[in-house]
């Protein structure tokens, strides 16, 4: 999209970023990432007992979520029990915070910002244009 | 989507080539935005900030570049990028300012975006802790609230 040559961009970025963003954006996967947390490991059906959703629809967040490589599957003969990747949480986490804080402080400087870009507009718009008044 | 975008807005009792002109000339720039601009306000054009720290005396530039300029109706760059690079997604915000006439006035937007692709990968562990004490919901909703409560 940007003309910035592509080679410079660091490895992994941004789709990976994206994965991560949208797998913890949902309320209900995080409540899934907390509940495997919380028990250090999880199956769908144990996880589905505890939430207001189907099994099914605990699998498919379980996908997203290990598609984003914030959970594991590890297969214990017919069931799939789920751990959590505290690596890949920790940069999941690490990556909200620090976006949260790098918006904190451009809302608070565009908040100065704005008014000083109208504060000059209206100078001018008042000192320049001579204005004959409106023909009603 | 990626809740990472702010965007706020203010309506100004001036023409939109008045406002289009203060948020591009480099000489109305400096009066806004930085101690001093250099700025080519065209599509592909190069430019640099400077910040003085009063306190410190000490000087901080900034480059930027232009991505559109359509005047008066839009104007948007990209800045704060390393030095040595070209500024692309993953390096550098991206800043767009929308003009639009309302009555005789100008309704201007601006929206500055790529704030998560800026994000450093160390310190996970610290992030883990993080994450146990605070839970998802403290980061999300500060994030959600810089999203929605503009404008």
């Amino acid at each position: 999209m940007s003309p910035g040559s592509p080679d410079t961009r660091p490895p992994g970025r941004p789709g990976e970023d994206e994965q991560l963003w949208e797998a913890v954006a949902d309320p209900s996967r995080r409540k899934v990432l907390d509940l495997i947390l919380a028990h250090g490991q999880a199956t769908p059906t144990t996880l589905a007992a505890e939430l207001p959703v189907t099994r099914q629809a605990v699998t498919k967040h379980l996908a997203v979520l290990a598609r984003a490589g914030l959970v594991e599957a590890h297969r214990h003969g017919r069931e799939t029990r789920y751990t959590v990747r505290p690596e890949r949480l920790g940069a999941a986490a690490r990556a909200m915070a620090d976006a949260a804080q790098a918006m904190a402080a451009a809302a608070a400087r565009w908040d100065r910002r704005l008014p000083a870009i109208k504060r000059l507009a209206e100078t001018q718009a008042t000192t320049t244009t001579t204005q004959p008044p409106p023909q009603r | 989507m990626i809740p990472d975008a702010i965007e706020k807005e203010i309506l100004i009792d001036a023409p939109v080539d008045t406002v289009y002109r203060v948020i591009t000339e480099p000489a109305q720039i400096s009066q806004w935005f930085a101690d001093a601009a250099e700025l080519d306000p065209v599509p592909g054009g190069e430019g640099r900030l400077t910040f003085e720290d009063r306190a410190t005396n000490q000087r901080m530039a900034v480059r930027l570049r232009v991505e559109a300029a359509e005047p008066p109706r839009r104007f948007a760059f990209r800045w704060d990028y390393p030095d040595g690079e070209q500024p692309h997604e993953g390096n550098s915000p991206l800043v767009e300012f929308t003009l639009t006439a309302e009555g005789t006035g100008t309704r201007l937007r601006v929206a500055e975006s790529g704030f998560a692709a800026l994000q450093r990968p160390e310190q996970d562990k610290a992030a883990y802790i993080d994450i146990h004490d605070k839970g998802w919901d403290a980061h999300l909703a500060s994030l959600h609230g810089y999203v929605t409560r503009q404008s």
